[in-house]
C-alpha cells in the first residue's frame, strides 16, 4: 500500500493537534480544581502532633478526613507561644477555606487573627471565641472524667486515688474536679490526691516530671492516678507500670500504652470533631457559634479494649454505664468547675 | 513523717543521678582548664542514643555503650575545637549544645515518625530496679531497716555507679598521678609542659572521661528514669550540673551535695503540692513550684564562699608566644 507523504504530514499536524487540545483542556480543568479545591488547615499546639493524647487525637481525625477524601490540607506545629499568630494568619493569608486552632491557648490569638479574616472560617478546640466566622468547639470534661472516677474508686483497694494535671489552669481544673466527683459517687470516704505538674506550657510535656508526681502518689498508698496533662501523661503511665499500680489515660484511648497497667481511657472525641468540622466545611454544612460535647452526644467516654478488659470486671462496666445512662438523663448533676471557679468536693 | 522524708530522699537520690554523672563529667573536664558547659548537649545526645539503641538492639547496656560513645564524640569535637586548634571553649560549647538539640529532634523524627520521641522500650531493654539482697528481711531493724529498705535498696544499677563515681573521680583527682597532672594542668599548664609533660594529650585525656560520663548521664534520662526519649528530655539538667560543680568549688563531694540539693529541692517541690503543711496549711502550687529556684539563690548568695575556678581554665596551651 502507498501512502501519500502529504496525507501523513497532514495526519500527524492533526494528532499534534488534537493532543495540544487535550493538553490544553487537561491544564484548565487542572486549574478549575486548583481554583476550587477545598483548602483545610490546621494549628496544632505545643506537645506537637504526637503526644499521644490531645493533639494526635485532632491528627487521627485530620487525617481520616484525608484517607477519605483525598484532600490534602495544611499543617503547623507550635513550638513558641508567638508562632500561634503567626501561624494562623499564614493560613489564612494563604487562602485556607477553614483553619483548625487546637487548644484553648490559640483563643487570644484566634480572637485576633479571625476579625482580620472576615471571610476564612476557623474552628477552635476547648474553648470559645465568640466572632462570626468562628465556631468554638468545647467538650463537657466533667461526665467523662465523673465516669472514670467512678471506675477508679470501685477499682481501688486502698480506697486512695490520685490526678495529676499539666498546666494548672481552670479547664485542667474541670477535668479533676469530675473526676473528683465520679470517685466520691461511689466512694464518699476516698482520698483523692491532685497535684500539677507546673504553671507554664513546658507542663505539657515533661513525663520525668509527671512519672514523679505519680510515684509520690504511689508511695502515699494511691493505686490509681488518672493523668490529664498531654505528653506528661506518659510518664505518669510509665510509673503505673514500673509500680505494678494503675493509670488512667486521657483524650486518645491510651490503654496500648502500657497495657495491662491503663485502668482506662477518658476519651475526648477531638478525632471526631476534627473530622466534622473538615467534613461539614467541605460539604458547606459547617456552622460558626458554640458547640458542646458531652456524653449525650458521644464528645466523651471511656475506653474498653482489649488491652484493659482484663481489668475492668463486668459489673463494673454495668455499673458505669448506668451512671452515664443517669448523667445523659440528668438524675446525676456533674458539677462544672469552670461554671464559678470552682469544685464542690475535694 | 519518718517515712515521708525516707521517701522524700528517695525521689532525691534519684533525681540526682543525671547531675551527680554530668558534674563528674563536668570536675574532670575543668581541673584540666577546659571549660565544658557542652555537657548539656552531651546528655541529650546521650539521652537519645541509648533509647535509640536500646530499642534496635534491646539492650541496655548496647544503649548505654551507644550513648557513652556519643558522649566521647562530642567531648572529642570539644577538644579538637578548644585544645589542638585553640579555638573559644565557650562558643565551642554552644556549638555541641545546638548541635546536639537539631541532631536528636531531626534523626528522631526521621526514623521513628513520632514528633521526636523515640519508641517506648520494654523492661527488658531498660535500666530496671534491683532488690539488694536481706532488703525484705531486714526491714524489722527500727531506723537502719528502714533506711536499707526505702533508701539504699530498689534504685537501678546507673544509680549505683554514679555515687560510686564520686569517691572514684575524688581518688583520681587528688591521689592518683594522672590527677595530679590533671589539676597541674589545669592550674599551670606551663609547669606541666616544663615538666615533660604534654598538656594536650592530658586534656584529651580529661575529655575523653568527661565524654563517659556525660553520655551516661543521658542513658540513665532515656533508658533508666523514663523509657523513650522525647526531644529536649534534659531539659537544662546539663546546666544545673555545671552549676552544682561550681558550687561544689570543683570538688567531687561537695559538687555531689549541691547536685542532692537541687535534687531535693525538686522532690519536695513534687511532694509537697496540695499537702497541709503545719500552721500555714495547704500552700499554693506557685510558690511550691518556686522552692528551687529560692534556694538556689539563698544559698549562692548567704553560704557558699568565694568559688575559685582552675586558674588555667578557658585558656588554651600555646608553648611558645612569639
Amino acid at each position: 500500500m502507498n501512502i501519500h507523504p502529504e496525507s501523513l504530514i497532514v495526519q500527524e499536524i492533526f494528532m499534534k493537534k488534537i493532543v495540544l487540545a487535550f493538553i490544553t483542556v487537561a491544564v484548565m480543568c487542572f486549574g478549575l480544581s486548583q481554583a476550587m479545591a477545598f483548602k483545610p488547615a490546621v494549628v496544632f499546639d505545643m506537645g506537637g502532633k504526637f503526644d499521644k493524647s490531645f493533639n494526635e487525637g485532632i491528627w487521627n481525625g485530620t487525617e481520616k478526613f484525608r484517607k477519605e477524601t483525598g484532600i490534602k490540607y495544611r499543617e503547623f506545629e507550635v513550638q513558641q507561644e508567638a508562632q500561634r499568630e503567626q501561624f494562623l494568619r499564614k493560613l489564612a493569608q494563604r487562602g485556607s477555606d477553614i483553619v483548625i486552632a487546637v487548644g484553648f491557648a490559640q483563643a487570644p490569638a484566634l480572637q485576633k487573627v479571625a476579625s482580620e479574616f472576615p471571610n476564612t472560617k476557623f474552628s477552635i478546640i476547648d474553648m470559645v471565641v465568640d466572632l462570626p466566622n468562628v465556631q468554638s468547639i468545647v467538650f463537657k470534661e466533667q461526665e467523662g472524667s465523673f465516669l472514670v472516677g467512678a471506675l477508679a474508686a470501685m477499682k481501688s483497694e486502698t480506697g486512695k486515688v490520685g490526678f495529676v494535671g499539666g498546666m494548672d489552669i481552670p479547664l485542667i481544673r474541670r477535668f479533676a474536679c469530675g473526676y473528683v466527683q465520679g470517685v466520691k459517687h461511689i466512694n464518699p470516704g476516698a482520698t483523692v490526691f491532685q497535684k500539677m505538674t507546673g504553671t507554664t506550657p513546658a507542663a505539657w510535656n515533661d513525663p520525668a516530671r509527671g512519672g514523679e508526681l505519680a510515684k509520690s502518689m504511689y508511695d502515699d498508698g494511691a493505686d490509681i492516678v488518672y493523668a490529664a496533662a498531654g505528653g506528661t501523661g506518659l510518664g505518669v503511665l510509665q510509673a503505673a507500670a514500673d509500680n505494678n499500680k494503675l493509670s488512667i489515660g486521657v483524650d486518645s484511648n491510651q490503654n496500648h500504652i502500657q497495657p495491662g497497667s491503663v485502668l482506662t481511657s477518658m476519651l475526648k472525641r477531638v478525632d471526631v470533631a476534627s473530622y466534622e468540622v473538615f467534613k461539614t466545611a467541605n460539604e458547606g454544612t459547617w456552622k460558626s457559634g458554640i458547640k458542646v460535647l458531652g456524653l449525650a452526644e458521644d464528645g466523651v467516654g471511656w475506653s474498653l479494649d482489649q488491652h484493659n478488659v482484663g481489668l475492668v470486671e463486668k459489673d463494673m462496666i454495668m455499673r458505669v454505664e448506668m451512671i452515664r445512662g443517669d448523667i445523659i438523663s440528668g438524675k446525676i448533676k456533674v458539677h462544672d468547675y469552670m461554671s464559678n471557679n470552682s469544685c464542690p468536693v475535694q | 513523717m519518718w517515712s515521708d522524708l525516707l521517701l522524700i530522699l528517695d525521689a532525691t537520690l534519684r533525681m540526682a543521678v543525671p547531675l551527680v554523672l554530668a558534674a563528674m563529667g563536668g570536675v574532670f573536664a575543668e581541673r584540666s582548664g577546659v571549660i565544658d558547659f557542652g555537657l548539656e548537649g552531651k546528655m541529650l545526645g546521650g539521652a537519645f542514643v541509648a533509647a535509640t539503641v536500646a530499642h534496635l538492639t534491646q539492650s541496655a547496656w548496647m544503649g548505654l555503650l551507644g550513648a557513652i560513645i556519643i558522649g566521647i564524640t562530642f567531648s572529642m569535637m570539644h577538644a579538637f575545637a578548644s585544645v589542638t586548634k585553640q579555638g573559644n571553649q565557650v562558643v565551642s560549647c554552644v556549638a555541641i549544645n545546638i548541635f546536639a538539640m537539631g541532631l536528636t529532634t531531626v534523626l528522631g523524627q526521621a526514623w521513628f515518625q513520632r514528633g521526636g520521641k523515640t519508641p517506648q522500650l520494654p523492661p527488658e531493654a531498660r535500666f530496671t530496679t534491683i532488690e539488694l539482697p536481706f532488703a525484705e528481711e531486714l526491714r524489722v531493724v527500727p531506723v537502719l531497716g528502714d533506711i536499707y529498705y526505702e533508701l539504699i535498696s530498689g534504685h537501678n544499677i546507673l544509680v549505683y555507679i554514679a555515687y560510686i563515681m564520686v569517691p572514684l573521680t575524688a581518688w583520681i583527682v587528688f591521689r592518683s598521678r594522672f590527677g595530679l597532672r590533671l589539676r597541674a594542668t589545669g592550674e599551670n599548664p606551663l609547669a606541666v609542659d616544663t615538666a615533660g609533660i604534654s598538656v594536650n594529650a592530658t586534656r584529651y585525656k580529661a575529655l575523653i572521661i568527661n565524654g563517659i560520663l556525660g553520655g551516661m548521664s543521658g542513658a540513665y534520662l532515656s533508658t533508666a528514669q523514663l523509657a523513650f526519649f522525647v526531644k529536649d528530655m534534659s531539659a537544662g539538667k546539663g546546666y544545673l550540673a555545671l552549676a552544682a560543680m561550681i558550687f561544689g568549688k570543683w570538688r567531687p563531694f561537695q559538687a555531689m551535695l549541691a547536685c542532692l540539693l537541687f535534687a531535693f529541692a525538686e522532690a519536695i517541690q513534687s511532694r509537697l503540692q496540695g499537702v497541709p503543711l503545719p500552721i500555714v496549711g495547704v500552700v499554693p502550687v506557685q510558690l511550691i513550684q518556686s522552692i528551687p529556684y529560692i534556694l538556689t539563690v539563698v544559698l549562692l548568695a548567704g553560704f557558699v564562699g568565694k568559688a575559685v575556678a582552675p586558674k588555667a581554665i578557658g585558656e588554651p596551651f600555646i608553648k611558645e608566644h612569639k
